[in-house]
């Protein structure tokens, strides 16, 4: 963050008359930079020539704040990084901290983390495109995605209590079992769900001003994006097939049917149908999620890491005792490091936790995928006209609360 | 540079696709060895994962030939970040690279260790240019300096910020409000 007492040398005003440069500051309150990012852009007529991001106006030192909680207590902290994939943020926390630990995760328990996450990265798509298009100026489908998003966020809410903020996997399985009656209520969802896609499709693909406004903007080919370390749709958008959930399944997505999506040409409009095209298939892992749920645990088989169930609490004199030393005390985790990659909604979330031993983590560090995305937005707008800026930072589908942390 | 020895080649197979497996390269890791024992100090495998111990001079020239070796191939920067093993410990840090390939779907850590009187890195943003951000990132909450980094600033905490925010010994929380100087 840059402030009026130290002004970086290339953002000093210097009187030339000949100059048609001009300096301004996007942000952080414009609506379109999706929270609070500044960008600082040299433009000559309405030509961007230089586009420097400024962040860190969310900054809330969270990874600080992991290393004085306890390893479970970490888990509501992720919630709030991407706020609008809250579930994904859950996963690869516990499943780096089950790594540590070496812990077995029983079926039921991992085909309903991949039913929720996929729901999740529905959910999430969704907001990047009535936000996106909002953008843009076409309000409608602003709504229209929003009432589909409310329908996930009830069933997330159905079964963690927790709209926003889930938090409902744990370190060795899920805070708790689905609720009675969630698989008929997913199943009216999918039902519905596709009709929606279609119509989102209506209101946009075949949009001319949509089109427009995004065909062979923000371009960003195979290999810069790749050495620019973009992952998610953003990669996809460039052409190269690469999906986490492929290239090191977790949580059994290796025994999913589905495709990855991805398009050749690197635009803005390139990665809006790569997000469009992953809604679907979203929708046909939940779809097969859905038929694999089989009555099981929910909890690994880990009593001195797993809250035991109230009922044994009540009857078994260990069961009481290992919830007090785990409430208490929490569960000490072996020395070591580790490095946890998952596909969420926007790329590869990856968590870094370094272990000395005890109940608290040494470090825990998120590799954001919005981040990291970001980073790469100067190649992308550079060159581009002011108007079409908005566009781009759309296509990257950023969320301040993972960039700033 | 000159790839491997024939007998390293590997399958995607043997690389390990999954993180359930094998994962990471360990065939290749010895061939790295064996090749350039000045490159590496120390290697560590644990939770299926592999860490090299990597020369802080020497730690741009492995970066590149890891990168465009053919039997390596770790086109993809996922990820540096810094670590502060407690003020007592020596050396008390570690700057951590999370390489990945995008081909063969393995992945490598490679470790720098420092001391706290001579926190300097050779930058690798000439090998990615990702590394723009995680290694500002590094330097401001760690105060890690990397050498020849184009735009080396704060990029989280506020540029007059006094201290390293994640460093052991920086307070969790303070009772005085920032305030710009």
């Amino acid at each position: 963050m840059s402030t009026t007492a130290n002004i970086p040398p290339q953002f000093e005003i210097v009187d030339q008359p000949l100059d048609t440069q001009m300096t301004i500051s996007m942000g952080p309150q414009h609506p379109s930079t999706h929270g609070v990012l500044r960008l600082e852009l040299v433009l000559d007529g309405e030509m961007v020539v230089k586009a420097t991001p400024d962040i860190g106006y969310l900054h809330t030192g969270m990874e600080k704040l992991f290393e004085y909680k306890k390893y479970q207590q970490g888990i509501v902290i992720t919630d709030r990084m991407d706020y609008l994939n809250p579930l994904g943020n859950n996963l690869a926390y516990v499943m780096a901290a089950e790594k540590l630990l070496g812990l077995e995760i029983p079926e039921r328990a991992q085909t309903i983390r991949v039913l929720t996450c996929e729901l999740q990265r529905i959910a999430s798509h969704l907001v990047w495109l009535g936000t996106h298009a909002l953008d843009l100026g076409a309000m409608t489908v602003f709504f229209y995605c929003f009432r589909e998003r409310e329908k996930i966020l009830n069933l997330i809410e159905a079964a963690s209590g927790g709209r926003m903020t889930p938090s409902y996997f744990r370190i060795g399985g899920l805070m708790m079992d689905l609720p009675s009656g969630f698989e008929r209520r997913v199943q009216q969802f999918l039902n519905e769900f596709p009709a929606s896609v279609d119509e989102f499709h209506k209101l946009l693909t075949g949009n001319r001003i949509f089109q427009k406004r995004t065909q062979n903007i923000g371009r960003i080919s195979a290999e810069d994006a790749i050495d620019w370390g973009l992952s998610g749709p953003c990669l996809r958008g460039s052409g190269v097939n690469l999906d986490i959930r492929r290239a090191n399944p977790y949580s059994g997505y290796e025994n999913y049917d589905f495709e990855v999506p991805t398009e050749a040409d690197g635009d803005v409009w390139a990665r809006y149908l790569v997000r469009m095209r992953e809604m679907k298939e979203s929708h046909k892992i939940v779809v097969q999620a859905l038929s694999r749920l089989k009555p099981g645990p929910v909890k690994a088989d880990a009593p001195k890491v797993v809250l035991p169930d109230r009922e044994a609490m009540k009857t078994h004199m260990d069961a009481l005792i290992h919830h007090f030393l785990i409430v208490a005390e929490g569960f000490d985790v072996p020395a070591g490091e580790v490095y946890h990659p998952i596909e969420a909604s926007k790329g590869e979330l990856g968590v870094y936790i370094r272990s000395d031993g005890g109940p608290k983590p040494s470090r825990v560090h998120f590799r954001g995928p919005s981040f990291v995305n970001l980073s790469a937005l100067p190649h992308m707008a550079e060159g581009e006209m002011v108007a079409d800026i908005v566009a781009v930072i759309g296509s990257l589908d950023i969320v301040l609360g993972e960039i700033d942390r | 540079m000159e790839s491997g020895p024939d007998n390293t080649k590997l399958t995607p197979e043997q690389a390990g696709t999954g993180s359930e497996g094998k994962g990471t390269p360990s065939l290749l890791v010895a061939a790295l060895q064996r090749e350039h024992p000045e490159w590496v100090r120390e290697v560590i495998t644990a939770h299926r994962e592999t860490t090299i111990v990597v020369p802080r001079e020497q730690i741009e020239a492995v970066c590149s030939f890891l990168k465009t070796a053919p039997d390596t191939w770790f086109d993809f920067l996922a990820d540096i970040c810094g670590a502060d093993r407690g003020p007592e410990e020596e050396p008390r840090f570690e700057v951590n690279y999370h390489l990945f390939s995008t081909t063969k779907f393995h992945r490598l850590r490679l470790k720098v260790v420092l001391n706290e009187e001579d926190l300097h890195v050779p930058t690798v943003t000439t090998v990615w240019r990702t590394a723009n951000w995680h290694e500002r990132e590094t330097y401001d909450l760690f105060g890690v300096i990397f050498d020849g980094h184009p735009d080396l600033r704060r990029i989280l905490l506020p540029e007059d910020w006094q201290g390293h925010a994640l460093r052991k010994d920086f307070p969790l929380r303070g009772y005085e409000p920032y305030s710009l100087k």
